[in-house]
């Protein structure tokens, strides 16, 4: 699947034609607890990464929050 | 357009800053300086001595509260600046409330669960004000990895990577470049880009 991610052309290694915002943060390995998550910049809430879902060229924005100021 | 220029332009200008620590207290320092006109400056905390080996405080003010001192250490270096200062834990009504009618809103919380709170408060409350993060200061050196990334009205300034820990602890000049490279964010979005 090719979305853009984070303003870069991405292309995902999965045969599905939909993915949850979940199986999209294990798919990339990003394990930072804290995000923030757009899809064509729309915010996506943390109770909805299992129920959001992203599909070709779509523009998804995964920004990590960590700790320090 | 020359200091006294900008210094005009920003004097009708008003920027909330949430949080007063490292990021917080140098930023809204580096903005007083040049002149923004108003500040709003929130923060629950008071000033420890592990505080003072990067935030813009002194060691008499141990003890006081951080946005109190904040206030009073901008009214040293500018008295026409108008920093109201808040004594509180931001949570998103009062967030929204406070920050309202400001042009520019710098994240300056520590926790980044409390990152993730004001970025999702502003982004549904306030969508159309411009907010600057800072994220990943930790430690020392890695010039290079600083950098400001842009999501439409979201700006993230840092090396977005690093964490802050007991083996990699925020220290004043990676905290103070980060801060100052807030600012100058906050600058652009207020006079317009430069270059």
């Amino acid at each position: 699947m090719k979305i853009t991610l984070n303003h870069r052309a991405d292309i995902l290694e999965t045969s599905k034609e939909k993915l949850t915002i979940n199986e999209l943060l294990k798919l990339k390995k990003f394990s930072f607890t804290r995000l923030v998550v757009k899809i064509n910049g729309t915010l996506i809430r943390r109770e909805d990464y299992d129920s959001a879902s992203l599909k070709e060229n779509d523009n998804v924005e995964i920004i990590h929050m960590i700790s320090g100021g | 357009m020359n200091f006294q220029e900008i210094k005009k332009k920003l004097k009708n200008k008003t920027v909330g800053i949430a949080g007063c620590g490292g990021l917080g207290s140098n930023a809204a320092v580096a903005l007083a300086r040049v002149g923004v006109g108003r500040l709003i400056i929130a923060d629950f905390d008071k000033i420890e001595e592990s505080n003072l080996n990067r935030q813009y405080f002194f060691s008499d003010q141990i003890g006081s509260y951080k946005s109190s001192a904040l206030k009073e250490n901008i009214g040293r270096i500018d008295t026409s600046i108008q920093v109201d200062s808040h004594i509180t834990k931001l949570m998103p009504e009062e967030l929204i409330r406070l920050f309202a009618k400001t042009d520019v809103v710098v994240e300056a919380f520590d926790k980044a669960e409390m990152k993730e709170m004001i970025v999702e408060t502003m982004l549904t409350g306030l969508p159309s004000t411009p907010l600057v993060c800072g994220v990943g200061l930790a430690g020392w050196g890695g010039n290079e990895l600083i950098t400001v990334e842009q999501y439409d009205n979201l700006y993230i300034v840092g090396d977005h990577a690093s964490e802050t820990s007991e083996e990699d602890p925020p220290i004043a000049p990676r905290v103070g470049i980060v801060a100052n490279m807030m600012a100058n964010v906050v600058l652009e979005i207020l006079l317009g880009k430069n270059k």
